[in-house]
């Protein structure tokens, strides 16, 4: 027992930061699920005599032109962002890899028609793929959130139908379709369980980039409408003050970048686990 | 090698022919009735009686059956026509060309600082012994990787704009104005490109081979630049095309933030009038931008890679592998 | 005579785990001293000890080495690169990855010229065309500016022999330099490298698994096991009287020093499976060509021939894993050749394959029990409880049943694919390669094991190999392939003493360890 726990010690003073990393996507989550813990200020209305003051303890983040607290916003922002994110990596995931399994186990005709697909998809940039979605579909969060996953669907076809090609090929496939099991059964106990593992990692790493991608567009003003507080709109919301309340697009910007860079980290660490 | 190349290019066609339908698909088909999105809402709550509204359709094209509009509108894409800006009634076309000078002359400056720098630090970083200072440089692609773009120029233009009021906050005029948001644009590709580089160029080094050029006697510097950088710039190279759709994303954000004229900011303004053939001839544009880099790239890969001089289907079946 | 290279007491360790401890080792010019060992002996270690180039968190702990009365263990990293390529070179292992691949061939030998400053930019191309005529190499101006990836494994051995006599030196260390190989051309490779070494009085550490290599080639022999020497003797001494037990471990299973068949030859029997005519085009390419033999029940059949020579195609093609372009495959009287779908799979409970590689034909994610079980759970003919019964028969303990593949040594792999095979009760196994990627005392036993099995189950095999010498333990009839077609085929008497057909010759000459054995 006393091993252990030194094994599990030494894990993480080696790991300094994963473990930063986890803890931050843990705070996030925390903030979206109850934000009312973390902050009393009402993040929609704001107290005029209040505003554009500088961060303080009173006000952690500072407040803006109308005297909102700016940390409240972004906390009470964190469950509308984060539940963009998560639900454009599950179109993108699910979407994505049920047609990269589909072009690797069939192969002929229907691979290659559904790899030209991918490529277009993957020809235009996924910013400019999103605003014509927007454009067509219209402005709004859960709008925003369909854009990006679709967008990043190429990337998961892509990876999936590698898996599946590179797993398909090996020895202990083949080894058991001469032992007697068919197709559907090498298909779920070898094919898949084998593919899951990269795909995993792909999609912790497109949650971090599809965070970037909506508040971006968020930012451009295709997002919620104001006054919902999304953090993309809060940075756009600050533009007009650069000169004189730096809090109202620094501080945003920076949760927007901790979110991101720790997706990252813990997407590199899962891939390193997998290696070993 | 003839009908190889003959195949790449014919597979670049069908490339922009499927961006051509998918755009239409998106902007045409999905929202409905176009017509009444654009003049009916807005601000401007003008009261059109049917008939303005049936002619605006007929003027637009809009009351046609969905394949014939797809027929006309692909019949015209051939010509680079995309149609007349609902919102200018300029030609779509016209208005994405002239915007693209600005555009590009921000990337391509943007483009120099991703290589100098993504690229610097993954060579430094590798060839440094210092342990410390090679994983510092290491570190930042994955750092710029993570960085809103957006963010990054806004905090650029506070501490340079109107802290040290050395460059301007924003504008067109004169070479100072570039600067800004090149550095803003080279921030996320030169962290594509540096992580790129730095994990090919330590898959190289740990490759046999250069046990066998250690083994005859050559120092550090003969190892990583005469051996392992030939080798490991090969995988940057194919990502010379999603480099450049990334330029042309970043040009979005950029031209917002420093209210630039460009390609980005016809995209933005078409975004928000909705203003489908403008939004659909950037689309076409970006993917016309793809597939000649990467026919370019094609092209060249055989000077770079032996192996694929004779048989470029090796290379085909190399990518399949290393995706 | 002195000695040129002396190593004392040394000890190398990786990241703190000890590799090697307390080795002797010396070698004089113009000798040869063989190290022997199987995987994790440490013999490629104190290989690369000697030429400064051990792996990332390698270190020499303790001990010396001198060469030509220099001190190696303390050298300077700037000192070590005027030793290396001009008084020591390294002949590395495998030839299809060790070279630079963007790089011509002749600029890579050159290479070595110009680090030590011995031919100028402009006079290193024609020195270094001398260096692969030299290294046996033909037309060697034109094969200088080609790459890599255009020569084949043997020419690209003898471009690495090229780049290390580049620098004159004068101890080369060769690691297992033909074991990537094929056997015909190991033998010209090591002739040459022979031949080499006497006219230049080079000292040679020959670093081998393979204990007849060793014995053919080398004055010397150093065996090594779990980092120490055990024994040091000349080869001759060596062979004839082994002094330590692992030694005559190592002999007694190296096939390429072994006489006897581990069982009685059968000559006559029953057929069971017949192929006649049998042809197989890849495209423009035609990999077997107009193949034919029968596998007798209970018997073993041994295909034999070097890579490319179509001998898996031609398993497969009976499996009917492979759908063969002409010819019949004809299975306990029945014509399968045209067999699909259900029909196939059916078959499937009769003739059973166990693969080359240990470590890829088996799930890495599943259980011990799920994998061996599988094909009974597929024609519903079993369950996972039956399992243990199947462990056993190849005698590995129950405990294994839960863990994973990649907890399991390549012998124990290889026997859990064996049992996976057998599950099923088949009438014929087809084994393609099942010993080549294992260590020699493992080879041994995996061999023994599988004619214990023929003995208790009746089982007819048809055993693919490259090895003649492996074949000669077991097999009871052998068909030769060469380039898809059967040169020679009959009774293992007939084919491995009184061969009939050229190749064949060439074959069993280039068998290592018979020069020792005739002698």
């Amino acid at each position: 027992m006393a091993e252990l726990i030194a094994v599990r010690t030494g894990f993480v003073l080696r790991r300094p930061g994963l473990v930063l990393a986890t803890l931050v996507l843990l705070l996030v989550l925390a903030w979206a699920l109850a934000p009312g813990l973390f902050t009393h200020y009402d993040p929609l209305s704001g107290v005029p005599r209040q505003k554009l003051q500088a961060p303080s303890a009173a006000h952690l983040f500072g407040t803006d032109e109308t005297g909102r607290d700016v940390f409240a916003r972004v906390v009470h922002g964190a469950g509308l962002s984060l539940r963009a994110a998560v639900s454009a990596v599950l179109i993108s995931l699910v979407a994505g890899s049920a047609l990269g399994l589909i072009a690797g186990a069939r192969g002929g005709w229907l691979d290659a028609v559904l790899m030209r697909f991918m490529d277009v998809l993957l020809a235009v940039p996924p910013i400019l793929l999103s605003l014509a979605l927007v454009t067509g579909l219209g402005f709004g969060t859960t709008k925003v959130a369909i854009a990006v996953g679709v967008a990043n669907v190429a990337n998961f076809a892509r990876l999936m139908r590698a898996e599946v090609l590179r797993v398909r090929t090996g020895v202990y496939v083949e080894a058991a379709r001469a032992g007697g099991v068919r197709w559907y059964g090498v298909l779920t106990r070898h094919i898949l369980p084998n593919a899951a593992g990269p795909v995993l990692v792909l999609a912790v790493l497109t949650f971090g980039t599809a965070v970037l991608e909506i508040s971006a567009l968020s930012f451009l003003g295709y997002g919620a409408a104001p006054p919902t507080p999304e953090w993309g709109s809060l940075v756009a919301g600050g533009r007009s003050y650069l000169a004189s309340a730096w809090w109202m697009t620094t501080l945003p910007g920076l949760v927007i970048a901790a979110v991101v860079l720790s997706a990252n980290r813990i997407s590199r660490a899962l891939e390193g686990e997998r290696h070993d | 090698m003839r009908s190889y190349a003959l195949r790449r290019v014919l597979q670049a066609v069908v490339v922009l022919w499927a961006a051509f339908t998918l755009s239409f698909v998106i902007l045409y088909l999905l929202p409905g009735d176009a017509v009444l999105a654009k003049l009916g809402g807005g601000d401007t709550a003008t009261a059109l009686t049917p008939e303005q509204i049936a002619q605006a359709r007929a003027e637009y094209g809009l009351d046609d059956p969905w394949f014939v509009q797809y027929g006309k509108r692909l019949a015209g894409a051939l010509h680079a026509d995309f149609g007349r800006s609902i919102a200018t009634g300029d030609s779509a076309t016209h208005m994405v060309l002239t915007a693209l000078p600005p555009t590009l002359a921000v990337a391509g400056l943007g483009l120099v600082l991703a290589l100098l720098f993504g690229g610097g630090a993954a060579l430094a970083g590798t060839y440094t012994r210092a342990k410390w200072l090679g994983n510092l440089l290491l570190s930042l692609p994955p750092l710029g990787i993570s960085l809103p773009v957006f963010w990054v120029g806004l905090v650029l233009v506070q501490i340079f704009s109107f802290q040290l009021r050395v460059l301007p906050a924003l504008g067109n005029n004169g070479p100072q104005s570039l600067i800004l948001p090149a550095i803003t644009l080279a921030l996320p590709t030169g962290a594509v490109i540096g992580q790129v580089l730095a994990k090919s160029l330590r898959t190289q080094l740990a490759e046999p081979y250069i046990e066998t050029v250690r083994a005859k006697g050559a120092g550090r510097g003969r190892v990583h630049f005469g051996h392992a950088l030939r080798n490991a710039a090969i995988p940057v190279l194919t990502m010379v095309g999603v480099v450049a759709g990334q330029l042309l994303a970043g040009s979005v954000v950029t031209e917002t933030v420093f209210s630039r004229d460009g390609v980005g900011r016809v995209t933005t303004a078409a975004v928000n009038a909705q203003d489908i053939p403008v939004v659909q001839a950037v689309i076409v544009l970006a993917a016309f931008f793809f597939v000649v880099i990467n026919l370019a790239v094609d092209l060249i890969y055989p000077l770079l890679d032996p192996r694929v001089r004779c048989d470029p289907a090796v290379r085909v079946r190399k990518e399949l592998v290393h995706g | 005579m002195t000695e040129l290279l002396v190593v004392r007491d040394l000890a190398v360790s990786y990241r703190g785990v000890p590799a090697v401890r307390g080795v002797d080792l010396s070698v004089r010019s113009g000798q040869t001293l063989a190290v022997v060992g199987e995987s994790g002996s440490g013999k490629s270690t104190t290989a690369h000890a000697v030429i400064g180039l051990l792996p990332r968190g390698g270190r020499v702990d303790g001990g010396s080495i001198t060469f030509a009365g220099q001190e190696l263990t303390k050298l300077s990293e700037r000192r070590w690169r005027e030793v290396r390529g001009s008084e020591i070179a390294l002949i590395p292992q495998d030839p299809a990855v060790a070279l630079d691949p963007v790089k011509r061939v002749g600029d890579q030998v050159a290479e070595t010229l110009l680090i030590h400053h011995l031919e100028s930019k402009r006079s290193a191309p024609a020195a270094a065309a001398e260096l692969l005529r030299r290294a046996g190499i033909d037309d060697p101006e034109r094969r200088a500016r080609q790459y890599p990836h255009e020569l084949s494994g043997g020419l690209r051995q003898r471009v690495l022999i090229a780049a290390a006599l580049a620098g004159r030196p004068k101890l080369i260390i060769a690691d297992e330099p033909t074991s990537a190989l094929d056997v015909t051309v190991q033998r010209r490779i090591l002739d040459h490298l022979e031949q080499l070494a006497a006219e230049e009085n080079l000292a040679l550490l020959l670093i081998t698994h393979d204990l007849g290599v060793a014995a053919d080639r080398s004055d010397e022999i150093a065996v090594m096991s779990q980092g120490r020497v055990v024994e040091h003797a000349p080869s001759r001494t060596l062979l004839a009287a082994p002094a330590h037990a692992y030694t005559r471990q190592l002999l007694s299973a190296a096939p390429s020093l072994a006489t006897e068949p581990l069982r009685a030859r059968r000559d006559t029997g029953e057929p069971l499976v017949s192929v006649t005519g049998l042809s197989k085009d890849f495209g423009p390419v035609r990999a077997v060509d107009d193949v034919s033999f029968t596998v007798a029940k209970g018997q073993t059949l041994a295909l034999v021939g070097e890579s490319g020579s179509g001998k898996s195609t031609t398993a497969r093609m009976l499996l009917r894993l492979e759908t063969p372009t002409s010819g019949t495959v004809i299975f306990d009287g029945e014509d399968i050749t045209a067999a699909r779908g259900e029909r196939l799979r059916l078959l499937r409970r009769r003739m059973q394959l166990i693969y080359q590689n240990p470590y890829a034909s088996l799930n890495p994610k599943l259980s011990i029990a799920d994998i061996v079980t599988e094909p009974l759970r597929a024609f519903k003919s079993g369950t996972r409880k039956d399992a243990a019964a199947l462990l056993d028969q190849v005698a590995l303990p129950s405990a294994m049943l839960k863990r994973k593949p990649a907890e399991l040594s390549g012998g124990q792999r290889q026997r859990v694919a064996i049992a996976r095979a057998l599950s099923l009760r088949p009438d014929l196994v087809v084994c393609d390669e099942p010993v080549s990627a294992l260590d020699v005392s493992v080879q041994a036993q995996i061999l023994e094991l599988l004619v214990r099995l023929q003995e208790q189950l009746g089982l007819a095999y048809l055993f693919i190999s490259h090895d003649l010498a492996v074949v000669r333990q077991i097999a009871d009839h052998v068909g030769v392939l060469r380039a898809g077609k059967l040169v020679e085929y009959g009774t293992a008497e007939e084919v491995l003493h009184r061969p009939r057909h050229e190749y064949t010759r060439e074959l069993l000459t280039a068998v290592p360890g018979r020069l020792e054995r005739a002698a």
